[in-house]
């Protein structure tokens, strides 16, 4: 079955004042449909930007996005909008992706009128409060506005509003952040279900690994704008073939009292994704890099089945790592 | 042995025309010298504001400190003037704050803030003074060259590792990190914990965190205080009480948190929210969302009960029952 998004060779450009920002550079991926690909990496290694690079809310560069075997890059304006209610995003914050003048109906209801995918107000309202019901939300909470709403509540209109159009794929760009830890947990388990019961596909995006552990079946670690190793949940965690990642896994702080775990903590600083040059963009903080690493960039390759790794040293290194997992 | 820090009974009321929010209602808790507490909780536990009262700078109004005593090295703060109060800040009690982007002054080099503790609290030369600020940044990581630079100019890393030297300037008995790492990612999260507890051992320090981040605790302190509503629900050495926790609000904390070193299918909440601080349920706070309560719960505070395993400190937690008392062991297979 071809995947339902996949990207070729995208790239996102900013022009800034000090030069060329590579905020998504060269990134090749696919999802399948009914899977959860987690986006994992620091801020400002540009996932949220690829996120909205797929939806094309940010054009591209250069590169393609297929999403169910066409093409998007080829869309007008038109089409995309009407490709739109297949793809939706939820936003990190629900404080700030919520108009405060519209009603939780208003909110829900908008995407069913804009599409015309309601035949009259009775009809409307019946199906805003299917969808409430269907994410978790009181009936009786129908004309609230967002102010009289928490964290967590409000996160549930964002969802309810992107289930509204009947999506088949949906960016979850840090959807619970901004949440304490048991309504964290409350909307993780409220995304898992719809997914099963809706066969959803998401690409989700977080900093937090524990997260990405719980929620992926494919991870993808970006750093400084591109795709560093793109493997299954269960490979990434097993056994990571990127020196990054393998930093990144190490400084997870471990829950269990009794476990010490000696760690490598990682030097310095992010570099610029500003005109980053032509090595390895880890290769500053890289303690394996050799001259090769400091003058060309490495691609992704399959070096193993379907396990992705940018790291021309990540084969030999393999054999001497035993992981924190 | 005298305590460093005792807190005793503390209330503290958020007072305004419409409402009274029950911010903290009466916890209790002791730390001695070079010890580590963690403090965990949710928004609105009262974890701050526990924090601003043990610094004396809780806002009042509208915050009012109704009871309960706060004892620093045998004084008891709650009785000592303000200027009592500007000296102990810095020199006795030093705090880190969340959000290392506000917590600096945005138009003062590096270097005068540093120096202003100093020349505030020491009788120190300016001189003196640049020596010890030069100083200070190279232990936390910051080279001298950036010492004339502006907060702007720095990443939140580096700015957390500023505002890390600030708190030590004075080397203080007591440093209160309140989220020291949750702005920060993962990566220099492990650089900042393990700079703040290099620092500890190296000052003699006692330190109070406060997170929401169970791990976080893990990985730093030896004793653990779970608040909720306001209350410390749960309290003890960080190994009794993760491995086998006796209130149900802790429980429930462990199960919302993903771990990658287990595969769980499902997280397993408490369900609803933490409540309005003005409007807190009668007798246990987290009756409403609690499994295993009973009528006497809506009506009745909770008991502290108190379970001690020989040799360790006291492990006590507030509930008229104790509902996992038979729970396995979290993370050894026999009861240690």
């Amino acid at each position: 079955m071809p995947p339902l998004v996949q990207l070729k060779d995208c790239c996102k450009y900013f022009q800034v004042p000090a030069g060329t920002l590579h905020a998504v550079d060269h990134v090749n991926l696919s999802i399948k449909a009914g899977e959860t690909l987690g986006v994992v990496g620091e801020s400002g290694c540009g996932k949220s930007t690829l996120g909205r690079v797929i939806l094309r809310l940010h054009e591209p560069t250069s590169g393609h996005i297929y999403f169910d075997g066409m093409d998007l890059t080829r869309f007008n304006e038109e089409e995309m909008r009407r490709m739109r209610r297949e793809m939706q995003i939820i936003f990190q914050d629900p404080y700030a992706s919520l108009n405060p003048r519209m009603t939780i109906a208003q909110i829900i209801g908008e995407p069913l009128e804009v599409n015309k995918l309601v035949s009259s107000r009775a009809d409307q309202r019946k199906k805003v409060e299917a969808l409430m019901e269907q994410v978790g939300l009181a009936r009786r909470t129908y004309n609230l506005y967002p102010h009289e709403f928490d964290g967590g509540r409000r996160q549930r209109v964002v969802i309810a509003r992107a289930l509204a159009v009947n999506p088949r794929f949906i960016v979850c760009d840090e959807p619970v952040s901004a949440l304490d830890v048991s309504v964290q947990a409350q909307v993780l388990n409220l995304l898992m279900e719809l997914q099963s019961d809706l066969n959803l596909t998401y690409m989700f995006i977080s900093h937090d690994l524990s997260v990405i552990h719980h929620i992926s079946d494919n991870v993808a670690v970006m750093y400084l704008g591109q795709i560093v190793e793109q493997t299954s949940q269960t490979e990434i965690f097993r056994q990571p073939l990127h020196p990054y990642t393998k930093l990144l896994l190490s400084a997870i702080p471990n829950i269990n009292p009794f476990q010490k775990m000696t760690r490598t903590l990682l030097k310095g600083e992010l570099t610029s994704p500003i005109n980053p040059g032509r090595s390895c963009r880890f290769a500053s903080r890289c303690a394996y890099a050799d001259d090769k690493c400091r003058t060309t960039n490495p691609c992704l390759e399959e070096l193993e089945p379907g396990h992705f790794v940018a790291c021309f040293r990540a084969k030999e290194l393999a054999a001497s790592y035993t992981s924190p997992v | 042995m005298t305590k460093l820090l005792e807190v005793e009974n503390l209330h503290v009321h958020y007072i305004t025309e419409n409402e009274c929010v029950q911010a903290v209602n009466g916890i209790s808790f002791d730390l001695e010298a070079g010890e580590t507490l963690g403090l965990v909780g949710e928004t609105g536990a009262g974890k701050s504001t526990t924090a601003l009262s043990i610094m004396q700078l809780v806002p009042d109004p509208p915050g009012l400190i109704l009871d309960g005593s706060i004892r620093f090295k045998g004084q008891d703060l709650l009785q000592q003037s303000a200027s009592q109060h500007r000296k102990l800040r810095g020199e006795g009690i030093s705090m880190i704050f969340q959000d290392p982007m506000t917590a600096l002054n945005p138009i003062m080099k590096v270097r005068d803030q540093l120096r202003e503790v100093l020349l505030t609290h020491k009788k120190m030369s300016k001189a003196e003074a640049d020596h010890r600020v030069v100083d200070i940044l190279r232990q936390v990581g910051v080279q001298e060259n950036r010492i004339d630079e502006y907060p702007h100019q720095f990443s939140g890393g580096m700015k957390q590792r500023v505002i890390i030297a600030m708190a030590l300037l004075c080397e203080p008995d007591l440093l209160i990190a309140d989220e020291p790492t949750t702005a920060l990612d993962v990566t220099i999260q492990a650089q900042v914990l393990s700079l703040i507890k290099e620092l500890q051992e190296r000052y003699g320090m006692s330190m109070i965190l406060i997170t929401h981040d169970l791990a976080v605790v893990a990985e730093t302190s030896e004793r653990v205080a779970i608040m909720y509503a306001g209350q410390i629900v749960e309290e003890g050495s960080v190994k009794d009480v993760y491995n086998h926790c006796r209130h149900p609000y802790t429980h429930g904390l462990f199960g919302s948190t993903p771990n990658i070193h287990v595969e769980t299918k499902r997280l397993t909440p408490i369900p609803g929210m933490t409540p309005n601080a003005a409007k807190l349920p009668s007798g246990c706070p987290l009756h409403p969302r609690c499994k295993f309560a009973q009528p006497i719960c809506q009506t009745e505070i909770p008991p502290v009960k108190c379970v001690n395993r020989p040799g360790e400190v006291p492990h006590r937690f507030r509930c008229h029952f104790d509902p996992l008392a038979d729970e396995a062991p979290r993370f050894v297979g026999e009861d240690i």
